[in-house]
């Protein structure tokens, strides 16, 4: 067909459809309309026509509620009858038996956290459950610090970061962190649990993969919640499964677009208190493209030389991981939390990470603290040689002298994670509930016996079920902090405190009806 | 929006390191840290001799109608009897305090204005009419068209750059949107779009770096971008401005004073922190007893605090509902509520702003038609609302809800972020406001970061609730506790307000910020912008509409001397970018008066002024003429719906405020 053929055609059809359009019943009407406003206003027409259109397609439209596919129309007094007899359920269940066991025990400080700690029940007990690994609480030359900001800056900043909250104490402690660290840039958060919470999901998008320990701590899991990225899973601190995932995720995506691929663990667990791989890790990234998001929390301020870190400790250049996540309320005695790396990493954040845009910035006093500690620690790293001195005779007491107990723990890490042995565990039968019991007695008798310890909160991960195959059911844990504000002596004989006391527990004749381990 | 993170002590001349480490290298001297803290006090000299020169600068400028900030001798807070005189040392005419005093009661005055009339102050309480949803004034088509038109030449110019940018652009800025050696990009380039291409053109007009406290007067590190805000440089220099913009309500961020004090020697006392969750042993005697205050303070059994406000949200609803419950949420409900029901598992469904029968219709439909596809009843439902919308400035409106509460047995989460302390006559918060008894909601939250110049976040509610939440919660049993400093700030706060703390003072607080915020709504509405909210709010957004005036209205302010805060998209619908007033009780009528002039002339000169005259700031009423004759008088007139748009001149605007704030706004 050429032009002319496509020309008469066209004018053909028009003729014809002009032709079929008459017959309508009051098409005179409406032509005679049209022409005349056209001739009046041209302008009125077209727009006229184009509402037109816009109404015919808003009607064509599909509806966009996707409940109304199978909504049941009721009549107003039948909801209203359904109304009167729906009952809720109440807000919150009865507590179990162990969490009011639990909140019955729970320990109250009087007066301030330190190696021994007044209880509100007039005992001073040696305190093995707090993070105060270095008694940085009881620095005076901080406390100085910390009033003396205190007195230029106030409490709070009383705004959001992006919204006139950032202080140039804020700015300082990011330097300090950025270059204690050793990486480009940092950011700080106003508190340490949400921080990788809000990280992951500023990075991770739907569509992303996101690699992951079995064994991440809670916050890490609601972060992976969060993002609504594509999560896999490997088994904890198996580097050989870890690559099997890794080659699958690669293999599956091969034909298909680029997207952003991430492996997310910690540096040392919190569940089980060991250790990763931190060499092998960035091997494997590097091999797979992958990037790393490394969760610090429990090892910085704790492993390496100067506690820098697992990248310290295992001489790893931190400027290859891309974000390190970390604590400053732990062994610090501050607040907040921080997310150190490249510095497109970090401004990225400032304003897509929730926590971070959408909270008041951290109280300028426990900014200040942050640096001051840091700075504690660094000039004086026989600290941490003490603290490790001490976590090795806290272990000499309790790891293979205990018939009941045995620690995860990496040796270098001042939380003790001790666990039942496996073969107590089989032959008594117990199941989760019955340990976490017994634990908590165990914690109970020493504290009896003048220490305090405390268990691993595990339900929270074991109960957040909000990823599909993450599940990862914690064992029960007594957790044992050790601390350098006690001598070794002390530490010993705590250690020793504890040792008995979990045998006591073991051995008592309500909880001994399964008979003694095979052991 | 690359920007250098700069160390603020280096480039200051007062405050210069010798030897700053500017980049990170891994080999790193062990002392260099240490560096830093040589310099024994820092920051006070600067900020002090700043506040001064600042203040010579005001008295000199023209904006200022009453530059009484300045005259340190003589202060009228003494006058009143009974108020704030317990924290200042009694000044008269007669005896000129020394000039160490001097410098020490002018330093507190740039943190908590002296109240200048006991006339200057109103009682936060709700009339007990309907709350009216308030109403929202329009701008002519012509602005909105504009508006529209601006972001649509905002977003071609933006997707221009970026396609000639990531061909010949530099390569540094284009980094992060291309896949780099097997790795995609680490943003996307679409949702990155409006970061770069829109923000970054006012991105100087967030996150300016302050120092010290953010008072009646805030102090900003003066900074310079050579690269179009991709990076800052500090010039070294300081300027103290007026701060409308932290939430700083009842004026607790203070450095002096007695809150400052008994945090100081808590500090002393605890140390700095427990260094563990609250679970394990970060509870301690101050805790409780915070807690305790708390619960009592808001009219609930029971309370718990967290180290964070978002946490608090965030972690609390899923420790109340999951799967197989409903949460109803208000869409204008904050990111940290949105992220908590989002992890909760619950069905999240939301209602239109404050808008009860929205509310209601969607009540009625989830109940009839149950859980979806199964139809099986809701478990539970829970509301959840915010006592005052921070965007918005508007108030929930609790009575009708509650209503509903009671005929559809819902549970009821109410956000009080930024009531609390702020609203009510006793600034127990909405509860208080509209008289109602707490113990109809079921779970208060409210953070402690706004009013009390502290940090955190609380829950209250009956003692099962929280003895649940306790042992469920997960930021409780694995978060950090709340430091010893802040705790007493709280503490200290609270008992202020309560008036267990020097009488009165706390009283003259919540009575001054409902006064100053009725007075600078009302102006503000006179001189003929648009704002919203509701008349006791505290939060007073100021519409400016066009993403071009969000820069040149927060300039225009900073060349004032007043640092506010701006919105636009994403944070507000796309139209409607706003500046936001935070009112405080530390300012005084002189702040306020500042803060009109300069909006009246910035408004002149940007063309804020596009108020109908539906929202108020109407001409007064001739003589003898009552607001409950208003309706005759203008039947008898013939002036039944004819608004005359108020533009009334700033003299008028004071000269008649005081006393019309302190009546029912019109
Ligand atoms: C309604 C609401 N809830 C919670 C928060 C978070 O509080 P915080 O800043 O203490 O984390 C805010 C803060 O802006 C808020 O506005």
């Amino acid at each position: 067909m050429d032009l002319h053929e496509v020309q008469s055609q066209l004018v053909d059809w028009l003729s014809e459809a002009s032709y079929q359009f008459q017959k309508v019943p009051g098409s005179a009407v409406l032509i005679r309309y049209v022409r005349s406003s056209y001739q009046n206003d041209p302008v009125r027409s077209a727009i006229e026509l184009i509402l037109v259109i816009f109404f015919i397609r808003y009607l064509l439209s599909p509806s966009y509620s996707t409940s109304k596919q199978n909504f049941i129309k009721l009549t107003e007094d039948e909801i209203d009858e359904l109304v009167d007899e729906w009952v809720p359920e109440p807000l919150v269940s009865p507590q179990t038996s162990l969490e009011e066991i639990e909140s019955e025990k729970l320990p109250i400080l009087v007066g301030p956290t330190g190696p021994k700690s007044k209880l509100a029940n007039g005992k001073t007990v040696t305190n093995l459950a707090s993070y105060n690994f270095y008694n940085l609480n009881a620095n005076e030359q901080i406390k100085e610090k910390a009033i003396q900001t205190l007195r230029t800056y106030g409490v709070g900043p009383c705004g959001p970061p992006q919204f006139y909250g950032t202080q140039d104490v804020h700015m300082k402690t990011e330097a300090d962190i950025a270059s204690y660290l050793g990486t480009e840039g940092c950011i700080v958060y106003a508190q340490a649990f949400s921080t990788i919470s809000s990280v992951i999901p500023a990075f991770c998008k739907r569509g992303d993969v996101i690699i992951a320990d079995r064994a991440v701590n809670y916050s890490i899991r609601k972060g992976l919640e969060v993002s609504r990225s594509n999560i896999k899973w490997y088994n904890h601190g198996d580097m050989q499964d870890l690559e099997r995932v890794m080659q699958k995720v690669v293999q599956e995506q091969a034909r298909k677009k680029l997207t952003r691929r991430f492996i997310v663990t910690e540096a040392l667990f919190e569940a089980t208190g060991d250790i990763s791989d931190l060499p092998k890790l960035i091997e494997l990234k590097e091999k797979y493209k992958f990037r790393i998001i490394l969760d610090e929390t429990w090892s910085f301020g704790v492993l390496g030389r100067t506690g820098r870190g697992l990248t310290e400790a295992q001489n790893v250049d931190p400027t290859q991981l891309d974000m390190i996540v970390g604590s400053l309320a732990g062994p610090l005695c501050a607040g907040g939390g921080f997310c150190a790396g490249p510095k497109d990493v970090v401004e990225h954040q400032r304003i897509s990470a929730a926590s971070y845009t959408f909270s008041a910035a951290l109280p300028a006093m426990l900014a200040m603290i942050a640096s001051e500690s840091l700075n504690v620690l660094q000039s004086n790293p026989e600290i941490l040689l003490q603290c490790r001195e001490n976590i090795k005779a806290m272990r000499g007491q309790l790891d293979p002298r205990s018939d009941w107990v045995m620690c995860t723990s990496a040796p270098e890490n001042p939380i003790m994670v001790l666990v039942l042995k496996p073969e107590v565990v089989k032959a008594r039968r117990l199941a989760v509930e019955d340990q976490e019991r017994l634990l908590q007695e165990c914690v109970d008798e020493s504290l009896a016996n003048g220490v305090l310890i405390t268990r691993l909160k595990g339900m929270p991960v074991s109960t957040s079920n909000g990823l599909k195959d993450g599940i990862w059911i914690v064992q029960p844990a007594l957790k044992v902090c050790v601390t350098s504000g006690l001598s070794k002596k002390e530490i010993e004989k705590a250690g020793t405190t504890i040792r008995h006391a979990i045998t006591k527990v073991m051995t008592r004749k309500t909880n001994n009806k399964l008979g003694l381990p095979s052991a | 929006m690359p920007r250098k993170l700069s160390n603020p002590f280096t480039t200051s001349s007062s405050m210069s390191q010798p030897d700053r480490p500017g980049e990170r290298r891994l080999s790193f001297k062990g002392n260099r840290l240490t560096q830093f803290f040589s310099s024994p006090k820092p920051k006070e000299q600067p900020s002090a001799q700043q506040s001064l020169l600042s203040m010579q600068q005001q008295q000199s400028s023209p904006h200022i109608t009453a530059p009484t900030i300045s005259l340190p001798t003589i202060s009228l807070s003494t006058a009143t009897a009974g108020e704030l005189n317990s924290e200042e040392p009694p000044t008269t005419l007669f005896q000129p305090p020394s000039d160490a005093e001097a410098t020490k009661q002018r330093r507190f005055e740039t943190q908590f204005g002296p109240l200048l009339s006991p006339s200057h102050r109103y009682v936060s309480v709700h009339t007990g009419e309907p709350l009216e949803a308030p109403i929202e004034d329009e701008p002519p088509y012509y602005y909105v068209l504009t508006t529209y038109i601006s972001y649509l030449i905002l977003i071609f110019c933006g997707h221009a750059r970026d396609f000639f940018g990531k061909r010949f652009g530099n390569k540094q800025y284009y980094r992060t949107l291309k896949a780099q050696n097997g790795y995609a990009p680490l943003n996307d380039d679409f949702d990155n779009f409006y970061v770069r291409r829109l923000k970054t053109r006012l991105d100087d007009c967030f996150a300016r770096p302050t120092t010290g406290v953010p008072g009646r007067y805030i102090t900003l590190m003066d900074r310079k971008s050579d690269d179009f805000n991709r990076t800052y440089q500090l010039t070294g220099t300081y300027t103290e401005t007026l701060n409308m913009s932290s939430y700083n309500y009842l004026g607790f961020a203070q450095s002096e004073g007695p809150c400052a004090d008994a945090v100081e020697e808590c500090v002393r006392k605890y140390g700095l922190g427990f260094a563990s969750p609250r679970a394990d042993s970060g509870t301690s005697d101050l805790t409780l007893e915070v807690e305790r205050e708390i619960a009592q303070f808001v009219g609930k059994p029971a309370a718990m605090v967290f180290s964070m406000g978002f946490v608090t949200n965030a972690g609390s609803f899923p420790a109340l509902v999951s799967k197989g419950c409903l949460i109803l949420s208000d869409e204008l409900n904050h990111a940290s509520i949105r992220i908590g029901a989002r992890l909760s598992g619950a069905v999240i469904r939301s209602f239109k702003h404050n808008d009860v029968t929205d509310l209601e219709k969607k009540l009625r439909e989830a109940i009839a038609q149950g859980q979806p596809r199964t139809h099986r009843p809701w478990k539970k439902i829970l509301v959840a609302i915010e006592g005052l919308y921070s965007m918005e400035g508007t108030m929930c409106d609790l009575p009708n809800i509650l209503a509903l509460k009671r005929k559809y047995k819902f549970f009821l989460y109410v956000d009080e972020a930024h009531s609390i302390g702020a609203v009510g006559p006793k600034g127990r918060g909405v509860c208080d406001y509209f008289g109602v008894d707490p113990a109809e909601v079921d779970i208060l939250m409210g953070t402690l970061t706004k009013s009390f110049g502290a940090n955190g976040g609380y829950v209250a509610a009956d003692k099962h609730i929280i003895d649940k939440l306790r042992s469920t919660n997960a930021a409780t049993l694995l978060g950090e506790s709340p430091a010893p400093a802040v705790l007493m700030q709280i503490l200290s706060s609270l008992k202020i307000i309560t008036g267990e703390l020097i009488p009165g003072q706390g009283e003259e607080r919540l009575q001054r910020i409902t006064f100053n915020s009725r007075y600078i709504r009302l102006g503000l509405k006179r001189l003929g912008f648009i704002v919203y909210g509701h008349d006791d709010s505290p939060i007073i957004p100021l519409m400016l509409y066009h993403p071009a005036k969000i820069a040149a209205f927060s300039h225009e302010m900073l060349k004032r001397k007043i640092s506010v805060v701006v919105v636009g998209y994403p944070a507000t619908p796309l139209i409607s970018s706003r500046a936001r007033f935070c009112v405080s009780s530390a300012h005084n009528k002189d702040d306020m008066d500042r803060l009109l002039a300069a909006c009246d002339e910035v408004g002149d000169i940007l063309q804020l002024k596009f108020s109908t005259g539906v929202a108020g700031g109407l001409e007064p009423l001739p003589e003898g003429v009552t607001p409950d004759m208003e309706k005759e008088w203008r039947k008898a007139n013939g002036l039944e719906g004819v608004i005359k748009p108020p533009r009334w001149k700033l003299e008028d605007v004071i000269a008649r405020g005081v006393e019309d704030a302190k009546v029912r706004l019109r």
